[in-house]
């Protein structure tokens, strides 16, 4: 942990953002993006516990065939709550909110996003939005699904649907003016010397996940209102009693949600190119590459929402059109990967626990992508769609992937954010403990569900119960790698070793900074004059 | 517990052979291109770890490698593509002799009609070697009709009427689940498919007790509901004829030319105003509310059949809205605007 | 200070990018429906009155007027003006509310709100009791008019028709509605804008709150130009 050649022990500077101000107005009257960002930490962890513990009841009742842990109108709640929390209150706002909000401007050699009051206003309506989930959850649950399909949603159920609608959308609104905020730093508040090509793709891929997120959660806004609005009022917007159409909901609902996951995949991918190249000590092996294919899948993102659709009553045409248009997305993302692969060769690879978390990404990410292949494919679809399948493919990509990619940016950026490194030892085995309780979850779940155990089901034929016990199995191991780093995290705050400036000794604007860095980032505005990832020059180092 | 740990359903239709070998292709690249990936970091990482007197080498990249890297998977995903499509619109397209069956899906069950009539809940029997077309409408929410071992599903929509088909290829009891979550009991909503031998299924027909077929329960209702009224083969009728309508080409008072489906016939009785047979006047009234979706389907039974009678071409236009497959307008005539000629007057006025 | 006001402003065209994919969702689910429910669009189109429609339309155009004059004034320094301008804004905004307010009050009158939570439960054939006279009876409308411009309609197509239009109705309160939610924020945004200029806070050197607050006064009044002919002016067929 000492950097360079010397051997001082590192020290916390004396004066940084978490001690400047004291008090808990000077918390939540904060300006500064990264309290606003500590404040979203806080957040979204509490969100990811909730909805673990959801998951964790869930596995628990498919041990066994029948229905016999809870009722099947609890077990409905259970799921929905699952997929609402995950989703909207914690993987949107992760990588985006926490590490973005922290890391973005000081990456741009700013001194905050462009508009701070605006990001403190994000996070209160954040919070009140997840306040209305909790509402919800209180009111005694919703069971529709994450995915509200109409006319059940606007017509069949008894729970709570609007309050926990409203608070998606307002939830909602708090993404946009992230992104809003994100997109205008981007372009505006720059370091002299900071060109585009010389942006550190942490910024590039928040960047591309920034304009999915306003251009398209104004949509689920208005999907959203419409189903409030239905239910509340008795009109006939997709009542096909009154003359409306359930299809037009799904259309409405994908157009946001299928670029969602994208949202959350994006800025995830960022996190591992500052990871890789700097525990290869390498430069990235095909920037523009990577930049660009984040781009495009922001792009082919938007065009593909009706894959989700093929056996909806969709016609034969728009199946072909939407099943061409998702190989298109896929092949950006394959190009990333074999660039963080080539990064490697001929690199000079160490790993601590971020690499670990990489690593784990790249695999699992693949996987998870490779198997979307299967449900972008129509043949294959029309079997596996709505079956286990999907739920294992979803589950790579989000939490194989994006909550892997989140780790790994918690330990990543953990010394700079607070000034104090976690230890070592029980994050790696956390690390093995988290992937192999994953695997274990969600691997059986690809036979499961080619053999055709559907979705959202709590009660099974027998036949199927021994891969859902290794799936439950598994759960309880990746339970236990979850709240591993809960804890020594909390723990590494009080007895946590000094950090120093640049314990990984990596290349980026915000280890040229103090850890934790001032309030306003820099002492004196930086001037960049070198490309990212600049390792080449440095003297050969032992640590 | 029973330890069965199966990996694969049975293989039950004529196309569940064709959708496994598709699925094992995909399983092989995956499994090729993750070990590949995999292998690579493993090897990556020890061969070129961290050592003292190893020191990295910055490579900017490759533009010849970033092609070849975009243009094979690229290559490789078309194939799925084109291949995945072939199998789609094998699976989306029933051939014309299939026995057709119609299937009602409400919370939480199945409902099965049979063409003579005979009807089951939950169960769903069927002979081997002949193809079977499934029509299903939901009466409350969407659900979904998935039968694993013939690898078929589709969604089970309301107001809207939706199909699949298969050829059952081996006896035995399988699997029949709703896979669109639609409410509490969801699970629940399970049913079986029995396949059975050709002369098995001759039987089970027979020992049912059936009411009468569908199209003689079809023919009471219309008569029932007052439509012999209007829909008359004279010339004199208020109504277009049904005579020879199913599957026909149809010019509507607008002068499109719609086909004589299940959907439209279900639309025609639901909302008569929809679409209005060219010559004729806006009508009918509307039997919404008051024919059940069984009714509505024994209807069109009923209807099918009475095309299946004439099968005679229609020299004689007793039935001057139904086109002759030679005057359906081609696509550049209508561009032209052939199709903005006055409807030849052939109902009565009333 | 220039980065900062290129940046504001940046900021709030790429915001107004969000609110036009939110409008966005609606108009095209109102699209896809009026293909789907010609007849009805007609019929309901028809019954909302396109007087009341086109003076709100000068009302709004007026406001955006004085807006851009408010605009105008800021930059000058000129306080007066500024809060005259502003003033003015808001006060054809809120003329615009009244107006809306009086066309929903004819349509609560006429029975025409959907669903039956609010007020009467619908009903567009058969008409709607109000001050003992019996109004909204779209269906028997539907049959006059297109027995004068077209050809005679049978009354159960008429009843279907009118039935129908509770999803015109539907889209027209919630775009509207909508519409209307946002000139309510506008207006408060406008307030607090005529307080600062009031206080001599903007000047050649900083007027971009107000030019902010124009930039989204403006989208609102684009937002209408488009309702406007949809509602009211497209599928109309008489009144």
């Amino acid at each position: 942990m000492s950097t360079a050649a010397t051997t001082v022990k590192p020290v916390m500077p004396a004066k940084h953002y978490l001690n400047d101000n004291y008090g808990i107005r000077s918390w939540l009257l904060t300006k500064d993006h990264k309290r606003i960002a500590i404040l979203y930490l806080c957040t979204i962890t509490f969100f990811f516990f909730l909805g673990g513990m959801f998951a964790a009841l869930i596995r628990l009742e498919l041990l066994t065939p029948e229905g016999d842990l809870f009722h099947s109108d609890t077990y409905n709640k259970l799921f929905t709550m699952h997929g609402v929390n995950m989703i909207f209150f914690f993987l949107i706002p992760s990588v985006p909110a926490v590490l973005g909000n922290f890391i973005l401007p000081i990456m741009l050699g700013a001194k905050d996003l462009a508009f701070p009051k605006i990001n403190l206003l994000s996070w209160y309506i954040f919070i009140v939005g997840a306040g209305f989930g909790l509402a919800a959850l209180i009111g005694g649950g919703v069971d529709t699904g994450w995915t509200f399909y109409t006319p059940l949603s606007t017509g069949y159920v008894r729970t709570p649907v609007i309050v926990l609608a409203v608070g998606i959308l307002i939830a909602g609104f708090a993404s946009i003016f992230t992104g809003l905020n994100f997109i205008v730093t981007t372009h505006r508040m720059r370091a002299p010397g900071m060109t585009w090509g010389r942006l550190p793709l942490m910024v590039w891929a928040n960047y591309a996940a920034s304009l999915i997120m306003i251009l398209g959660t104004p949509v689920i806004a208005i999907t959203l209102i419409l189903v409030a609005l239905e239910r509340g009022f008795h009109i006939g917007v997709f009542d096909p009693k009154l003359g409306g159409d359930p299809v037009l909901f799904q259309h409405m609902f994908w157009f946001y949600s299928h670029p969602a996951v994208y949202i959350m995949i994006l800025p995830g991918m960022g996190v591992i190119s500052e990871i890789v190249t700097c525990f290869s000590r390498k430069r990235v092996f095909g920037y523009t590459f990577i930049a660009f294919s984040s781009i495009a899948i922001a792009v082919f993102g938007f065009v593909v929402w009706a894959h989700h659709m093929f056996v909806a009553g969709i016609s034969t045409y728009s199946a072909l059109v939407f099943s061409l248009l998702s190989f298109a997305v896929a092949i950006p993302s394959a190009v990333k990967v074999f660039n963080w692969t080539a990064t490697m060769y001929k690199g000079s690879v160490s790993l601590e626990t971020p690499m670990l978390y990489a690593l784990a990404f790249i695999g699992l990410f693949t996987i998870g992508g490779l198997t979307g292949l299967f449900l972008a494919a129509l043949g294959t679809d029309i079997h596996i769609h709505d079956t286990y399948f999907v739920v294992a493919h979803f589950h790579y990509v989000m939490v194989g992937g994006m909550v892997t990619a989140y780790l790994g940016g918690i330990h990543f950026w953990w010394p700079k954010m607070t000034g104090k490194m976690y230890p070592e030892a029980p994050a790696k085995l956390a690390a093995l403990i988290t992937f192999i309780g994953f695997n274990l979850t969600f691997f059986p779940q690809f036979i499961l569900g080619y053999l055709g155990m559907p979705r959202r089901y709590h009660a099974y034929p027998p036949e199927f119960q021994v891969l859902n016990v290794l799936s439950s199995a598994g759960a309880s191991v990746l339970a236990v790698g979850f709240i591993m780093p809960l804890v020594y995290f909390l723990w590494s705050l009080k007895f946590g070793e000094a950090a120093g400036d640049n314990p990984w000794d990596a290349k980026g604007l915000e280890w040229q900074t103090t850890s934790p860095p001032p309030t306003h980032n820099f002492h004196e505005v930086p001037i960049v004059t070198e490309d990212p990832y600049n390792y080449g020059e440095e003297a050969n180092v032992v640590h | 517990m029973e330890f069965k740990l199966p990996l694969f359903p049975e293989q039950a239709s004529s196309v569940a052979g064709q959708v496994d070998a598709f699925y094992l292709f995909l399983v092989l690249l995956t499994t090729f291109f993750s070990l590949l990936i995999a292998l690579m970091i493993v090897f990556f990482i020890i061969k070129y770890r961290k050592r003292p007197d190893h020191k990295a080498e910055q490579i900017h990249g490759s533009t010849l490698l970033e092609i070849v890297w975009t243009a094979i998977p690229l290559g490789i995903s078309m194939i799925i593509f084109v291949w995945g499509a072939v199998l789609y619109y094998h699976l989306q397209n029933p051939p014309k002799d299939a026995l057709e069956i119609y299937g009602v899906g409400k919370q939480w069950m199945w409902k099965f009609q049979h063409p003579g009539g005979q009807r089951e809940i939950n169960t769903l029997h069927v002979p081997t070697g002949r193809p079977v077309k499934v029509t299903l409408i939901s009466q409350d929410v969407i659900h979904d009709f998935f039968v694993p071992a013939f690898r078929i599903k589709t969604d089970v929509l309301p107001n809207r009427y939706m199909h699949t088909w298969f050829t059952p290829t081996r006896e035995g009891n399988y699997h029949l689940f709703c896979s669109q979550y639609c409410g509490t009991n969801h699970s629940g909503m399970i049913g079986e498919v029995v396949v059975m031998k050709p002369e098995d299924y001759a039987e089970w027909l027979a020992s049912g007790k059936a009411e009468g077929s569908m199209a003689s329960m079809g023919e009471k209702l219309f008569q029932e509901f007052g439509c012999t009224t209007c829909h008359r083969p004279d010339a004199g009728a208020r109504g277009p004829s049904l005579l020879g309508l199913y599957g026909r080409p149809v010019r509507l008072s607008d002068n499109r030319v719609v086909i004589a489906d299940d959907n439209y016939i279900r639309e025609s009785i639901l909302n008569p105003n929809a679409k209005i047979v060219s010559g004729f006047q806006p009508i009918m009234p509307t039997f919404q509310g008051v024919v059940s979706e069984e009714g509505l389907i024994q209807i069109t039974e009923y209807i099918k059949h009475l095309s299946q009678q004439d099968s005679e071409p229609l020299s004689n236009r007793s039935n001057p809205a139904v086109l002759r497959d030679t005057e359906v307008p081609t696509i550049q005539q209508e561009l032209k605007g052939r199709g903005n000629e006055p409807a030849a007057p052939s109902g009565k006025k009333p | 200070m220039e980065q900062q006001k290129g940046a504001s402003t940046f900021g709030m065209w790429v915001f107004l990018l969000t609110e036009l994919m939110m409008f966005g969702g609606l108009f095209a689910s109102y699209l896809i429906y009026r293909l789907k429910f010609y007849a009805a669009w007609e019929a309901g189109s028809s019954s909302i009155d396109v007087h009341w429609g086109f003076i709100n339309t000068l009302v709004l155009i007026g406001s955006s007027f004085t807006m851009a004059m408010a605009v105008w004034a800021a930059q000058k320094g000129d306080k007066n003006k500024q809060v005259m301008f502003l003033i003015g804004t808001m006060i054809l905004g809120a003329a615009f509310l009244g107006i809306k307010g009086i066309e929903y009050k004819a349509k609560y009158d006429e029975c025409h709100i959907p669903g039956h939570i609010i007020g009467k439960a619908f009903n567009a054939s058969g008409g709607c009791m109000a001050d003992g006279k019996v109004t909204g009876d779209i269906a028997k409308e539907f049959m006059e008019h297109q027995a004068e411009i077209h050809k005679p309609v049978p009354e159960a197509f008429a009843k279907q028709t009118a039935d129908q239009t509770q999803i015109f109705f539907s889209f027209y309160f919630a775009m509207t509605g909508l519409h209307a939610f946002h000139m309510v924020i506008g207006l408060g945004l406008l307030g607090w804008l005529t307080l600062r200029a009031s206080r001599g806070e903007f000047s050649g050197q900083y007027f971009t709150p107000v030019e902010l607050g124009g930039l989204y006064w403006h989208f609102v009044d684009i937002v209408w130009i488009f309702l406007f002919p949809l509602l009211y002016l497209i599928n109309r067929t008489h009144g």
